[in-house]
């Protein structure tokens, strides 16, 4: 049964070694003080990822239809135009539609 | 418990007997799992550093809409706003985009007003005086420059303009400060030959944070053609750009699990005139079908188990010790600048369980069910073929 055990101890040890490593996150959390100071100082609202088009450089501040600016349903420019879609619908664009409270005759 | 591991025994020993194949089958499985691993490690340590440096981004940002697009807002709309109850201040901001045909890349210029005293990433000062300017690593290392140096730009009428190099945001600061050039607000307006009544947008800081809401709705009733984006609605497009959903998600983890289903299908279809007649010989030595089942069992688990931790180790490495070479291109796209990043680990565990249940799972059924359909047959008829 020698194999067996061996597989079973290999295992193990890559059993435990992933779960370390997937720990180590929870432990190694960087504080995030400093990068909060910039962004209250600077007023930063997006990560600085990819600079190639205004929509992919700011997500969170271009239109809704920003990945189509040119005319609707136009195909996109940039690659990371597919890897980045347009913000989702908040409050601010939401539309609600509520009963009318006139009374009819 | 002793039954058991000769069954795995005997297990090792029949998949030993096909090293080549169950070797290449552990390389295509764990790289299958490495490729969807990546992209969960990936898309969430963004997510993470994304929500954990931006909870202090402006409460609410306020554009102006123009014929549908993001335009100018005129500055006297702060009176508007600073009226409103709950309103702590209202700031308007100047920044904007520049394209630098030198090193072909696109640049943010983000106006500064009274910068304060030392921010922690960044090595010298916020520029205070007219031609003075702090740079993001990205650029930097773009254009070469050193603190004291000068940087030149050519504003809106192609004028040169020279700029003293006053600090350099450090490199740990790279995901938030990549492309940025932080000049005077007073010198940026100049350079963008912006009219004085104008902003890009207005900050709004407010007294309660649970008044966000109510505050953008009033001013989007007394100012209708303005669009308030609030900072939760700044985390939540981060959360989704990131989630199982995202483009990156579906570009690449899709792709990655229809080829798992091509090898589980392959599995599931049959299984080889070798295989079959080992059953065929084991059952007839005497082994009980439930015997073979757990044989089989085992073989399911010994491969995808270990694939799958081979799989999670080497996607863990690929994106929190390198960097995520192979997925890095995805999100840079056209980009010249793109920050150099090193992430924190961050494991989001249902996302993991979930990519557990949804491989290693649906393997084991597959090497079980031919394997059972083979075992309930007559040993005799098997081994005929």
């Amino acid at each position: 049964m020698i194999r067996a055990i061996a597989y079973l101890a290999l295992t193990t040890f890559l059993a435990a070694a992933t779960t370390s490593l997937l720990l180590v996150g929870t432990t190694q959390s960087s504080d995030p003080s400093a990068k909060r100071q910039l962004v209250k100082v600077l007023g930063i609202s997006d990560l600085s990822l990819s600079s190639e088009a205004r929509y992919t450089r700011h997500p969170t501040q271009a239109d809704v239809f920003a990945a189509f600016q040119d005319f609707p349903g136009a195909f996109e420019h940039f690659p990371t135009g597919s890897m980045i879609p347009p913000r989702p619908i908040g409050f601010a664009s939401q539309v609600r539609i509520q009963p009318s409270t006139e009374k009819q005759d | 418990m002793r039954r058991q591991l000769k069954i795995l025994e005997y297990t090792l020993s029949s998949l030993i007997r096909r090293k080549a194949k169950n070797f290449s089958l552990i390389v295509v499985y764990a790289f299958t799992i490495a490729t969807l691993g990546s992209v969960l490690f990936l898309t969430h340590a963004l997510k993470e550093e994304a929500t954990g440096s931006l909870t202090e981004a402006p409460a609410l940002t306020v554009q102006r809409i123009s014929a549908g697009r993001h335009d100018l807002i005129p500055t006297h709309y702060t009176t508007t706003i600073k009226h409103l109850p709950g309103v702590k201040s209202v700031t308007p901001r100047v920044w904007g985009y520049y394209y630098d045909s030198l090193i072909k890349a696109n640049l943010t210029l983000i106006g500064s007003n009274n910068p304060p005293a030392e921010l922690l990433l960044l090595d010298g000062n916020l520029p205070e005086n007219p031609q003075e300017c702090a740079i993001g690593k990205g650029v930097a290392d773009a254009f070469g420059p050193a603190i004291g140096d000068n940087l030149v730009l050519e504003d809106n009428e192609q004028k040169s303009n020279r700029f003293k190099i006053t600090g350099i945001f450090q490199a740990e600061s790279s995901l938030l400060t990549n492309d940025l050039v932080i000049l005077p607000e007073t010198t940026l307006r100049t350079f963008f030959s912006m009219d004085p009544e104008m902003a890009t947008d207005l900050v709004v800081e407010v007294y309660n944070p649970r008044e966000i809401k109510t505050l953008a709705k009033k001013i989007k009733y007394l100012l209708p053609d303005t669009r308030p984006i609030s900072r939760d609605e700044i985390l939540h497009t981060y959360d989704t750009l990131f989630n199982w959903r995202s483009g990156m998600m579906l570009a690449v983890a899709i792709a990655a699990l229809i080829s798992f289903c091509i090898l589980a299908w392959d599995k599931a279809t049959g299984i080889s005139a070798t295989e079959k007649q080992e059953i065929g010989i084991l059952k007839a030595l005497g082994w009980e079908t439930a015997d073979v089942l757990t044989a089989k069992f085992w073989e399911g688990l010994v491969l995808s188990l270990t694939s799958f931790l081979l799989g999670i180790l080497a996607a863990w490495i690929h994106v929190f010790v390198f960097a995520a070479p192979a997925l890095v291109p995805l999100l840079k796209g056209w980009s010249v600048l793109f920050p150099k990043f090193q992430l924190t680990p961050a494991i989001d565990f249902y996302q993991l369980f979930v990519l557990a249940f949804l491989t290693i799972g649906p393997y084991l059924v597959c090497t079980i069910i031919p394997s059972w359909k083979t075992a309930v047959t007559d040993p005799e008829q098997i081994m005929r073929g």
